[in-house]
């Protein structure tokens, strides 16, 4: 086992023995197994006392060589794939994969394609949104909220079920649009849901926002200044908690958001009480978006014209969505023939971790927990 | 729930046989570059029965597919085809570069420009600095065996005060070093470990500069075109995990 450990490690296991003789540092191992790293995550702690001198994330335990897959694989058989990344957000990952490789066959998909789009993407940021809640509320020691968030998203999952068939890995959508027209009764269980859900996100304030423990441990803890999330790359939620209001939905926007009214919340310190806020204020208006979008489905195709064998002319394309996490991208380029000659995605999940040494550094080892929470981080996306 | 199976799902949108041996040969693929002669209808067996024309007729230069020998100029795109990327900032570069910035186009929509790798960490520099492209979205590559200059490297940037992106490519032999942007953008710092990572290129000044994703003691670089689709370390395998292979 110490030599597995010796493998990896950078932070020379040699030295420890010097600093247990003349120094109060300590190096720690925490995961890959451990409830709080959501998956398998491996961070070593260097530290002094309960006090975090730095961090070294050790990631790839969930490596699957998704974008060498991508090369062996037509345009459409990889469609599936993406799904697999952040298995949270499924929707969300098919959904700039589809539009990416649209845009290199230079077709659009039909109105109608484009609200179903909106409206199956919207629910699946709240469900990934709930699951981070419950989850980022388990770690810090409020148990409750899991089971809340849990249950209605329920809810959301039974509505991708009557879709397509899945709840977890849709595959809902299909280059040039949606295979599935909208099942009878979908717009009216997605209403349902709505009138459920609203109060429900209340509910989750009432027990969280004033809360003073969950204030105590999240206020002024993982602090990221604007300036360092934009040198980090950091998107997202974690972005416009640190006062930037950018979201691609309204900067480049996509599918049918233009037709949309909602907001972007933004918060002002950039600690993790104000990613929660920010989460919290997006899952309304993400319901705003829902309820707009609902109600006038225009008729229509749901498949544009697509040729039969997909063979994107010469050329590259980078396209990229806002996914629940942050800004999700795919570099795909074709060689003219029916397989990707390279399809890179760009992981808000696996860029936003690298925050995580400037967040924590300085602070408590139980904040490293609240922070990895609320980078809100999927291990199958940093890995792929 | 009965009801959302009504539509017999007709087969996804491309066509799943595809071709059939292919997963096995990953690097038999054309490259995008200038051979005129080009091998691509040998790569897909299920081609010549549709109609080859995947792109509305924008541009349409019916040339590139089918037309054996024509000297196709610099023009690598089919369909639709890219355009000179005008502009007061690409001027300004190349006025204070000269030859040192190559081909800047716009394709469907999208500006790149291809800069001469000895440009690399200063024309970064500039562009941060003058022209505000303050967020490294990516870093990444692309691997051509076939070619002299054998990779890609590909900075994708954005411009949060013009709502604008560009890419950045530059192309270097098998290798060249590339010196590293983690100056520049932080979060150039992992990005680069993962293109080190899966291809081999190693960056100059790079703090620590290892792999990321796959483990420290792997052989190869897992992107690179001549690594096949289920080869593997068995070495590695077998020392770290204790068996004879991982498949």
């Amino acid at each position: 086992m110490a030599d597995a450990t010796k493998n990896v490690s950078h932070l020379e296991l040699g030295d420890t023995d010097k600093t247990f003789l003349d120094s109060n540092e300590l190096i720690i191992n925490m995961g890959p197994q451990h409830p709080a790293t959501h998956g398998v995550l491996r961070v070593i702690l260097r530290l002094d006392g309960e006090k975090v001198l730095g961090t070294e994330c050790v990631i790839g335990y969930l490596h699957r060589g998704v974008e060498k897959i991508a090369e062996n694989r037509t345009y459409a058989m990889f469609n599936p794939y993406v799904d697999r990344m952040d298995y949270v957000a499924a929707v969300s990952n098919g959904l700039g994969y589809c539009e990416a490789v649209e845009k290199l066959l230079n077709l659009e998909a039909p109105p109608r394609a484009n609200y179903i789009r909106v409206i199956l993407t919207e629910l699946n940021r709240l469900a990934s949104h709930m699951l981070w809640l419950g989850t980022h509320a388990l770690d810090i020691g409020a148990i409750t909220p899991l089971f809340y968030t849990f249950r209605d998203r329920e809810e959301i999952l039974k509505i991708f079920e009557k879709y397509c068939g899945a709840r977890l890995t849709t595959h809902a959508f299909r280059i040039g649009g949606c295979l599935y027209e909208t099942y009878e009764g979908f717009e009216q269980d997605v209403t349902k849901f709505l009138k459920f859900v609203t109060p429900k996100i209340d509910e989750y304030e009432e027990l969280l926002t004033t809360n003073r423990i969950w204030v105590e441990r999240t206020r002024n803890v993982g602090m990221l200044s604007a300036k360092d999330c934009i040198a980090l790359g950091v998107t997202g939620p974690v972005l416009r908690a640190s006062g930037v209001k950018w979201d691609l939905r309204k900067a480049q926007p996509y599918a049918a958001y233009p037709d949309f009214e909602f907001e972007i919340p933004t918060g002002q310190n950039g600690d993790t009480y104000d990613r929660y806020l920010v989460r919290m204020q997006e899952m309304r208006q993400s319901l705003r978006i829902i309820e707009q979008a609902v109600g006038k489905i225009p008729e229509g195709p749901i498949m544009a014209k697509v040729p039969k064998v997909i063979k994107p002319p010469v050329g590259e394309i980078y396209h990229s969505i806002e996914a629940p996490k942050g800004e999700l991208g795919y570099f795909i380029v074709s060689d003219g023939s029916t397989q990707p000659y390279r399809v890179r995605v760009r992981p808000p999940s696996f860029v936003n971790l690298q925050a995580l040494e400037q967040m924590v550094r300085g602070q408590l080892v139980a904040d490293v927990i609240a922070v990895i929470g609320t980078l809100d981080i999927v291990l199958g996306e940093v890995d792929r | 729930m009965p009801d959302e199976t009504k539509s017999p799902p007709p087969p996804p949108t491309g066509e799943p046989k595809g071709p059939a041996g292919a997963p096995n040969a990953p690097s038999v693929e054309p490259v995008p570059a200038k051979k005129p002669g080009d091998p691509a209808a040998t790569t897909d067996p299920a081609a010549p029965a549709a109609p080859p024309k995947p792109a509305p007729p924008t541009a349409a230069k019916p040339a590139e597919p089918a037309g054996g020998h024509t000297p196709a100029p610099p023009a690598k795109p089919a369909g639709p085809a890219a355009v000179a990327w005008d502009s007061e900032m690409v001027c300004k570069l190349k006025g204070q570069y000269g030859s040192g910035i190559g081909e800047a186009s716009t394709y469907l929509g999208q500006n790149y420009m291809v800069v001469d790798s000895s440009l690399i960490p200063e024309i970064l520099h500039v562009l941060r600095d003058q022209e505000e492209f303050d967020y490294c979205v990516d870093i990444t590559a692309l691997h051509y065996p076939q070619r002299e200059k054998q990779f890609d490297v590909i900075w994708i940037l954005y411009s949060f005060a013009r709502n604008q992106r560009i890419r950045v490519k530059t192309l270097i032999a098998d290798g060249e070093i590339v010196p590293s942007a983690v100056k520049i953008w932080p979060t150039a710092n992992w990005l680069e470990r993962e293109v080190y990572d899966m291809f081999g290129i190693r960056f100059d000044g790079h703090p620590d500069l290892k792999r990321i994703l796959l483990p420290d003691g792997w052989k190869g670089h897992p992107l690179r075109k001549d690594y096949g689709i289920i080869q593997q370390d068995n070495e590695w395998v077998q020392i770290n995990l204790g068996i004879e292979s991982g498949q």
